[in-house]
């Protein structure tokens, strides 16, 4: 019974998962422009990996295998989708002018780090920060 | 002594987790190379840290924890919705500045990873003194109502686990 109830569950989540992750490329395929790109790929596609892999997990628990290793896929994604979206959006800002032109103001006394450049020049910030101070 | 031989202890225990995950075997052989190996590693990468984050209150981080992956279930509701049934002229995105409070880098890189996780928003850039948060939101009626929830409901939280 118990048994049947989790392979339930477990298929639950994989249809879950192939869902979300279909919305997900969709939504990378549909929406308009970069930015609203960026929205598919970092959350739709998290709740779909998620979903497989915590049936996955289920799955193991069935045949008698305790099996965790796929909590460090979802771990690592959590780690690594933020970064590339936020290196993905700072590249499209530095490439596109009338994004960068867009831009709210910071409301502190600089601009946003991409487009920023320095009183002193951009070298010499470059060179101080290479320097690791 | 301690500090000497264990510099960051909680990355020691994080690093014999890991191992564990990955061989994906609890037994006493990999208890201790997984102990190894935490010792190890910390030892040889303490020279490059930047810093030390002090880390208080392990209840509020799993109540943060809890709070953002309840956010990224809804979020991906939400965003599937958004996707499907919307129509792109439909879709009000735009940029909003979110003012920090928080000053240490790893406080910020936290908030400004769960900002991308959760609810229709995506960070995108830093101001170049650190002090404000560039966020795209995919949908939006009132950037500054946005801007407020998300220092309610994570700043808030990460200001009393980073202090």
């Amino acid at each position: 019974m118990i048994a049947t109830l989790a392979e339930a569950l477990a298929a639950f989540l994989i249809l879950a998962g192939g869902f979300f992750a279909l919305v997900g490329s969709y939504g990378l395929a549909k929406l308009p422009d970069l930015m609203t790109r960026l929205h598919g790929p970092t959350k739709a596609t998290t709740l779909g990996v998620g979903g497989i892999v915590l049936a996955s997990m289920i799955v193991a628990g069935l045949e008698g295998r305790l099996s965790l290793h796929e909590l460090l896929i979802a771990l690592f994604l959590f780690l690594t989708a933020p970064v590339s979206a936020f290196m993905l959006a700072k590249a499209h800002i530095l490439r596109d002018a009338r994004t960068a032109g867009s831009l709210p103001p910071t409301g502190t006394e600089t601009g946003w780090a991409t487009t920023h450049v320095p009183a002193g020049g951009a070298g010499k910030d470059r060179k101080r920060a290479a320097a690791g101070s | 002594m301690r500090s000497r031989l264990v510099p960051h202890p909680l990355l020691t225990l994080a690093l014999t987790a890991v191992w564990l995950l990955l061989v994906n075997e609890a037994s006493l052989g990999h208890l201790l190379l997984g102990l190894v190996l935490g010792l190890i590693v910390p030892l040889l990468t303490a020279a490059y840290w930047p810093g030390r984050p002090r880390v208080r209150r392990p209840i509020r981080w799993i109540e943060y924890g809890l709070v953002v992956l309840w956010d990224i279930l809804v979020a991906n509701v939400q965003v599937a919705y958004l996707v499907i049934f919307k129509r792109n002229d439909q879709l009000r995105p735009r940029f909003l500045t979110v003012p920090l409070e928080l000053s240490s880098p790893e406080a910020i890189t936290v908030l400004a990873g769960t900002i991308t996780m959760t609810p229709g928003t995506v960070s995108a850039d830093l101001s170049a003194d650190g002090r404000a948060l560039l966020v795209h939101a995919l949908d939006t009626g009132d950037p500054q109502e946005t801007a407020r929830d998300i220092k309610q409901r994570y700043e808030a939280r990460l200001k009393e686990i980073f202090r």
